[in-house]
């Protein structure tokens, strides 16, 4: 046996793996849901009708989607850099809890601002988590990937002391939660769903021209390929490293505002809610593509929302639908070698026509 | 004092283990990002086969064998199939936590019975107390329970098998310059595939730590992110099984710091959340120091993270 790289592989040699590598998951993740004790087909028709069945589970499902898909093109900018951003959680942890700030402590601001003013703070918070970790690899090559996990940590810390202590509303007796938003801080809905599901698609469309056609998004690209090239083409590396977490940290922030201020309507953990890890999946397996983000998060939701239903009808814990992305991501992951190389079994004739 | 440096002990036990976890993975030059997820994966089998059977070595064993699986997915991955070994460790902590937290579930707020608990009480010399001054400064070290003296052996063992046999040393050849290895006819994948499972086997035995003797109940995510803290020390104590041991007594300390400091009647009260901090704080504090001081000594083995493709060479 020989593993030989593969010289260009074409976009359906590229699809037919893919493919494979979704059928080795179906397959594997069945295996698992047999061990269960459950019936796999069941399951996977209950997911799917789970998630797209009626409107309003539709409507749940796009809802889901939503955080996933800025939270990814967040990842996806650091990402493109070669810098492991897995602080997501944090980020939107601290762009909520800026954004909550605003929403319910500052009162002098006119009412239809309030909500601008949400998203800039959100922005700017969640993107200052994110350079902390950039600043020390910049000027000292810290490892990021640990930088940023440890500020998820001290950032879901700094919300339980907000919920516990200064932040708590006292009119709920005995029970630690932040106060719901007025009315004027939350998101307007539009067809149903609200504008935090339309902001997620103009932001895909943003990042797409950004990567693409600005020159800052062309030095992100470059630094993540080589940084000596970089350095060669005299570009200020720790500025596009510093500058780029900004927008990277600052995109999940503002997922954390839309969730805050569309979903949870105060400050509370869930805003964050493992969107952080599971972007890190979505954005890995799009190929670092801001458009096929929306494609992989909108399977992902189907994953998650059907994860949530099948709990309620076939009495599968939540933490099921957590095992079942890891091994989805162990055969996506596994297919990438495929994608690179092609295995070829020698046997005698073939060797010797190869010869000739 | 004596009983807090105890304590620190204890508390810095997982730690040791889960540093020479990532130690192995990553001298065999591979940089894993799975380890808390194959703590938690110990820490969970653990249980479960102590509450079946109510056998201390049973249950190690099962933590160090799902430990090892967890390791085996990760090295077939990234070994055999030259997956990114950041993603696909990050993949397996997502994995072993979802797995953990869904096995885990039915086990909530269940305690161990005392007959098993007592398998872990600690054990003293009987005429370390007689010594004079010494005596109480052994105690931190020698009046502990069969698990920790565990993690002495094995950092002990580990040292003597990296510094001074001739597997420890292709060991390292294999993390410093695995082509160069190769050449030498160091079967590497092999060397790969055996430390990152006994990397994978040692992460176990810190989660079950946690969960048979720590704790000692069933809690979701009991690692509560040492596994990170752990890759974190393995840079801090540079790659050396005695350092490990050391950085983790050190960091235990400071995690029941928190605890520890509200009965100490200080004039200015932290609060605990703060307090909480601490250990992750201390983490980053880790690794800056490590970046700035970048001395030819303390340097990560030069092939870790590079996959390795002999048709590529």
């Amino acid at each position: 046996m020989q593993i030989v790289k593969r010289e260009g592989t074409s976009v359906k040699q590229v699809i037919i793996i893919r493919l494979i590598a979704i059928m080795a998951a179906i397959v594997v993740s069945g295996i698992f849901i047999v061990f269960l004790g459950y019936n796999p087909v069941q399951v996977y028709s209950n997911i799917i009708s789970g998630a797209l069945g009626s409107k309003i589970r539709l409507k749940a499902t796009l809802l889901e989607m939503c955080p996933l898909v800025i939270t990814s093109l967040g990842i996806l900018v650091a990402f493109k850099m070669k810098f492991w951003n897995i602080g997501g959680e944090g980020q939107i942890l601290m762009g909520a809890f800026a954004a909550t700030y605003v929403a319910l402590f500052v009162d002098w601001l006119p009412k239809p601002l309030v909500l601008p003013v949400m998203f800039i703070v959100g922005f700017l918070t969640g993107g200052l988590w994110g350079v902390i970790p950039a600043f020390f690899k910049a000027r000292f090559g810290a490892n990021e990937t640990i930088m940023t996990l440890m500020l998820n940590y001290i950032a879901t810390q700094w919300v339980t002391y907000l919920q516990y202590g200064p932040w708590r509303d006292p009119s709920l007796k005995g029970f630690a939660k932040i106060a719901n938003f007025p009315d004027y801080a939350l998101l307007p809905k539009l067809f149903g769903i609200h504008i935090g599901f339309y902001i997620s698609l103009a932001l895909v469309a943003i990042i797409t021209w950004f990567l693409r056609k600005t020159k800052r998004g062309f030095e992100i690209a470059v630094v993540g390929e080589s940084v000596s090239t970089a350095r060669y083409a005299g570009m200020d590396i720790s500025r596009i490293i510093i500058a780029t977490m900004l927008l990277s940290g600052g995109l999940c922030g503002i997922t954390g505002v839309i969730q805050a201020a569309g979903v949870n309507k105060t400050l509370t953990m869930n805003v964050s809610s493992g969107y952080g890890f599971t972007a890190v999946i979505t954005t890995y397996l799009s190929g670092l593509s801001a458009p096929r983000v929306l494609v992989v998060s909108f399977l992902f939701a189907i994953l998650l929302q059907g994860g949530s239903y099948i709990q309620s009808a076939l009495q599968i814990p939540q933490a099921a639908a957590d095992v079942l992305q890891g091994m989805i991501l162990f055969c996506a992951l596994g297919s990438e070698f495929f994608v690179r190389y092609k295995i070829r079994f020698n046997r005698k004739n073939s060797v010797s026509s190869e010869v000739k | 004092m004596i009983p807090f440096l105890k304590n620190a002990i204890i508390a810095g036990t997982p730690l040791t283990f889960g540093i020479l976890g990532a130690m192995y993975n990553e001298k065999a030059g591979n940089l894993n990002l799975g380890i808390e997820g194959m703590m938690l994966l110990g820490a969970v089998a653990g249980f479960q086969v102590a509450l079946l059977t109510m056998n201390p070595v049973l249950a190690l064993l099962a933590a160090m064998v799902f430990g090892a699986l967890g390791a085996l997915i990760y090295a077939f991955l990234t070994v055999t199939l030259r997956a990114n070994q950041s993603v696909t460790g990050l993949a397996l902590t997502i994995f072993g936590t979802g797995l953990s937290r869904f096995w885990g579930k039915r086990l909530m707020g269940t305690v161990l019975p005392e007959s098993f608990s007592r398998n872990f009480r600690p054990l003293s010399l009987p005429f370390l107390s007689k010594i004079p001054v010494l005596g109480p400064i052994l105690s931190v070290f020698l009046e502990q329970d069969l698990f920790v003296y565990l993690s002495y052996v094995i950092v002990i063992l580990s040292g003597i098998y990296l510094y001074h046999t001739r597997f420890g040393l292709n060991l390292r050849a294999v993390g410093e310059n695995t082509a160069a290895a190769d050449a030498s006819g160091i079967n590497v994948t092999l060397y790969k595939y055996v430390h990152i499972l006994i990397g994978g086997a040692l992460c176990g035995l810190g989660g079950a730590y946690l969960s048979l003797v720590y704790v000692p109940s069933w809690q979701d995510n009991i690692t509560s992110g040492r596994g990170w803290i752990a890759i974190a020390l393995v840079i801090f104590t540079s790659w050396n099984p005695y350092r490990a041991f050391w950085g983790a007594f050190l960091f235990g300390g400071l995690d029941i710091v928190g605890f520890r400091i509200q009965t100490l009647n200080l004039p200015i009260t932290i609060n605990q959340h703060f307090l909480r901090m601490l250990p992750y704080l201390a983490t980053m504090l880790v690794i800056i120091i490590g970046a700035v001081r970048k001395s030819s000594s303390h340097m990560p083995p030069k092939d870790l993270g590079n996959p390795y493709f002999r048709e590529e060479r």
